[in-house]
């Protein structure tokens, strides 16, 4: 009987043991894959006790489910890649706006949402990539010169169906209205040498092989790429210095509404603003730290100093669907 | 009118039919708001443009499927030539390689920057241009070669179950083996090609992964750029449901084809019913060895150099965690699948009335959707279910309240039973219908109905089909992305998981590891059966 009494109790406790531990975790739904963001979860475990767990997809299906499991949602935090889908998710109401002296004071307000849903962790340029052997750097100037006469036949494009380009142009749209924006893209595609390709890496390698002389990527691509082969016949190259600057994206997350450990999440989103988690987060990929105290990696910083476009990157989303369709009228597929 | 006896089948058929609708109707009800200018836009700037590459790529994946599929068939199941021992299970294996993984191997051996093309340039000069590889016929000829198993497998059994009095018979009455093919094993073979290509054709259709890589734009990238670049779930589902539409008309052309022919079943043959010789061997040898290095030695060969200059280093303790995962939901969501296929297939056969053709017709759309739209269709309908009938309950019973659907193993396996029903559904209905009415009947008489009936007769006869069904769905749920992606509770990543992160930063020759594994685990029933099948007919 006392035994029994006994076994009951420790059965209780351990019953309640798991309850508290699992009150005491975050949950998030990642579009940033497992390897870009499971060491900076580890880290926040070893350091706090915390536990993290995630699950990984592509932004549309798990804002998606987001929406759907609404208040029964168990998903504490939304992290994505490009501003646009952060934006989005605000958009949708499954954000939270946070109200943080910590994030405000690391992260600068181009780089976050207004109204405090979402904030930018880790930034990356999207910038023009030009072959060594063919292409003087003094050829190049701007995004908008590549759709020069000059350069008929010489370009490379990945997909309008990436965000990263959709965000590009979004970008362009904001500064030079729809026009003449679509008077730029439509050079562009009437230069493209070849089919637009389905991912940056392979663009690259085009560059490389001799297939077309410049093209339009994102920089952790090139800092992969270039890591596996250092004798890489392509280098980076930071455009429209002379007036905005270089388009910058940005890796980011935000809190969700109905977060059921909303305070933990909040504490996690924090921490991954400061100096370690931020060295981490963007080291994983060659990313600029999003926190501006925080030098980037010797590799990211090896490509020097730019100057960044200041256009708040809530326009991104803004102008996406419009970009894209003015995207699919210049036939940049 | 149905029979007392025949409606005990309905309400089986029935609540399955409703498990498979209940997603569906998710797409039906986003036609109560339209966006306009989504819509003018696409009309304006794309959907021709769609429809034309997606009827070519239908029409020429279609083709390609048949002579391939048939052709192979005929050649292993009935002819004797050098090596047709082991390529008649050997040209089964390209159906474990997932087409997103085949399409990312074939570009990337042959683009412009690819091994091939270089090592050309440097023998003959930088000026050599080969035509271009992310073409029509690229994306095509691609999928062909991972979508012809579902045709061969399936003629495969086909021309073995005819037996060789028929064919004997027709070479008594003077027929060439040609004309023999053509006017004695093709016709009655029919209705197993005709569900084969059928199941190729949906695949095409929903095919999202390696169009993709191509970057061909099809329907079905339509409605997942309406999706993501658009944001409008909305629009994308009423576009899902245009394409539902389609596959509709597929599937009931296929029933309208097969129109009265009946699968029969003889004594198998003893052995080959030609022997080739000469030009004719040779030949017969080089086209099936032709198709086998295409479709499978050659990408896994690729896999493997990029396995060892990349994936390697990724090789961890984690990939045991993966297979198992990867062969666990494989497993459950086969034997799962099969079982509630037969159940329809014997409802199907039992009540043969036109309301239960339409219920097992709707039973088994779910096939057709991109994976993706139906994964979140799938999700949408689960989460209502949860809010509406879960949580009131589990408050009402006073337990915790919370959601119990989303995010559970069972939801994800319910998602791939709606998903491969079809899948499975066809070899089992085929199968079944090779057993004569005249068998059970036979055995009633003789005291044996019910239960004993199913184990005793039944059964036996049923197994090569539902081992069929279930290596098709097997396979199929290893390389199923997008709903195992969404659905997955936390922890549960397989090995397609990790192909997706790894191609969705277009890390091709990292994604080599899981996709090599994915192929290896995806390998071993299929030999298993391909090698039980032969023995049990050969």
């Amino acid at each position: 009987m006392q035994a029994s009494k006994r076994l009951f109790a420790a059965l209780t406790l351990t019953a309640l043991a798991g309850a508290v531990q699992a009150a005491d975790e975050v949950v998030v739904y990642s579009s940033r894959i497992d390897e870009l963001i499971k060491p900076v979860f580890d880290a926040y475990t070893a350091k706090t006790g915390v536990p993290v767990k995630f699950i990984t997809d592509k932004e549309a299906p798990l804002l998606a489910r987001l929406k759907a499991e609404g208040e029964n949602t168990p998903a504490d935090m939304l992290i994505t890649v490009d501003a646009g889908n952060l934006w989005q998710a605000e958009q949708e109401g499954v954000l939270k706006p946070l109200q943080s002296a910590v994030i405000a004071q690391n992260i600068p307000a181009q780089y976050r949402s207004s109204t405090g849903s979402w904030t930018g962790l880790s930034l990356r340029a999207r910038t023009i990539v030009y072959s060594t052997e063919r292409v003087n750097p003094s050829e190049l100037s701007t995004y908008e010169a590549l759709a020069d006469k000059n350069w008929e036949g010489r370009l490379c494009l990945r997909t309008s169906k990436k965000v990263y380009n959709q965000s590009l142009t979004a970008t362009l749209i904001e500064t030079h209205g729809a026009a003449k924006t679509e008077e730029i893209v439509k050079g562009w595609v009437n230069n493209l040498a070849t089919d637009v390709f389905a991912d940056d890496t392979a663009l690259i390698q085009a560059i490389d092989a001799g297939q077309c002389d410049a093209g339009i990527v994102n920089t952790y691509y090139f800092g992969r790429l270039h890591k596996q082969q250092p004798d890489l016949k392509a280098k980076l190259f930071w455009p429209n210095q002379a007036d905005r600057g270089v388009h910058v994206n940005l890796s980011g997350a935000g809190v969700t509404k109905y977060a059921p450990h909303a305070e933990q999440a909040q504490q996690l989103l924090e921490w991954m603003t400061t100096e370690e988690a931020q060295g981490l987060f963007a080291g994983l990929n060659q990313e600029f730290p999003a926190n501006p105290q925080i030098a980037p990696s010797a590799e990211v910083a090896a490509w020097g100093v730019f100057k960044a476009d200041s256009i708040p990157l809530e326009v991104a989303g803004k102008r996406q669907a419009e970009a894209t369709m003015l995207m699919d009228r210049a036939g940049w597929n | 009118m149905a029979h007392p006896a025949q409606r005990r089948w309905y309400p089986i058929a029935f609540a399955v039919a409703l498990l498979v609708l209940l997603p569906l109707s998710v797409l039906l009800f986003s036609w109560h708001e339209v966006d306009r200018q989504i819509w003018a836009h696409l009309w304006q700037t794309q959907l021709m443009r769609l429809i034309g590459n997606t009827l070519m790529l239908v029409l020429g994946v279609g083709i390609g499927v048949t002579l391939l599929g048939v052709s192979l068939a005929w050649l292993t199941s009935l002819c004797e030539f050098p090596g047709r021992r082991w390529l008649d299970w050997a040209l089964m294996l390209p159906f474990a390689i997932p087409a997103y993984v085949l399409a990312f191997v074939f570009v990337g051996l042959l683009d412009f920057a690819g091994p091939v093309q270089s090592l050309m340039r440097e023998w003959f000069g930088a000026d050599l241009r080969l035509p271009r590889v992310r073409s029509t016929g690229g994306v095509i000829t691609v999928l062909i070669l991972v979508f012809y198993p579902y045709v061969y497998l399936l003629a495969r059994n086909a021309f073995l179950a005819q037996g060789k009095g028929l064919m004997e018979a027709a070479r008594v009455l003077g027929l060439s083996p040609w004309s023999a093919f053509w006017r004695v094993a093709l016709p009655m073979a029919r209705p197993a090609i005709g569900a084969g290509l059928a199941l190729a054709i949906m695949e095409t259709l929903a095919d999202f992964g390696a169009v993709s890589v191509f970057n061909f734009d099809t329907f079905t990238t339509a409605i997942y750029k309406t999706w993501y670049s658009f944001y409008s779930l909305t629009s994308a589902t009423q576009l899902a449901s245009l394409l539902l539409l389609a596959v509709m008309l597929v599937l009931y052309g296929e029933r309208r084809a097969r129109g009265a022919v009946r699968p029969v079943s003889e004594r198998p043959r003893g052995k080959a019913l030609y022997q080739l010789k000469g030009a004719q061997a040779l030949a017969a040898s080089v086209w099936c060895g032709l198709v086998f290095a295409c479709a499978f030695v050659i990408p896994v060969l690729q896999l493997l150099v990029w396995f060892w200059q990349r994936g390697r280093f990724d090789l961890d303790e984690r990939y045991t965690g993966l297979i198992l995962h990867t062969l666990y939901l494989g497993g459950i969501a086969a034997s799962v699948t099969v079982g509630v296929a037969l159940l329809l297939a014997f409802a199907r056969r039992m009540a043969p009335t036109r309301l239960m053709r339409t219920t097992v017709g709707l039973a088994n759309l779910g096939y057709a959707l991109p994976g993706s739209m139906l994964a979140v269709a799938i999700m949408l309908a689960f989460s209502y279910l949860d809010r509406q009938l879960v949580i009131p309950l589990s408050d009402w019973l006073g337990g915790a309240g919370k959601p119990l659907l989303l995010g559970s193993l069972s939801a994800l396996l319910l998602a791939y039973l709606i998903r491969f029903m079809a899948v499975a559904y066809g070899p089992l209905e085929n199968s079944l219908a090779r057993i004569r009415p005249s068998l059970p009947e036979a055995s009633r008489s003789l005291g044996v109905g019910g239960v004993g009936l199913f184990f005793r007769v039944y059964l036996p006869l049923l197994v090569p089909g539902a081992l069929s069904a279930a290596l098709l769905v097997f396979v199929d749920v290893l390389k199923e992305m997008p709903a195992t992606l969404l659905m997955r509770p936390f922890g549960w990543d397989t090995l397609s998981v990790r192909v997706f992160e790894m191609t969705s930063e277009g890390e091709w020759a990292r994604a080599a590891l899981p996709a090599l594994t994915l192929v290896l685990v995806g390998l071993l029933p299929v030999i298993g059966l391909i090698r039980r099948s032969a023995r049990r007919i050969g």
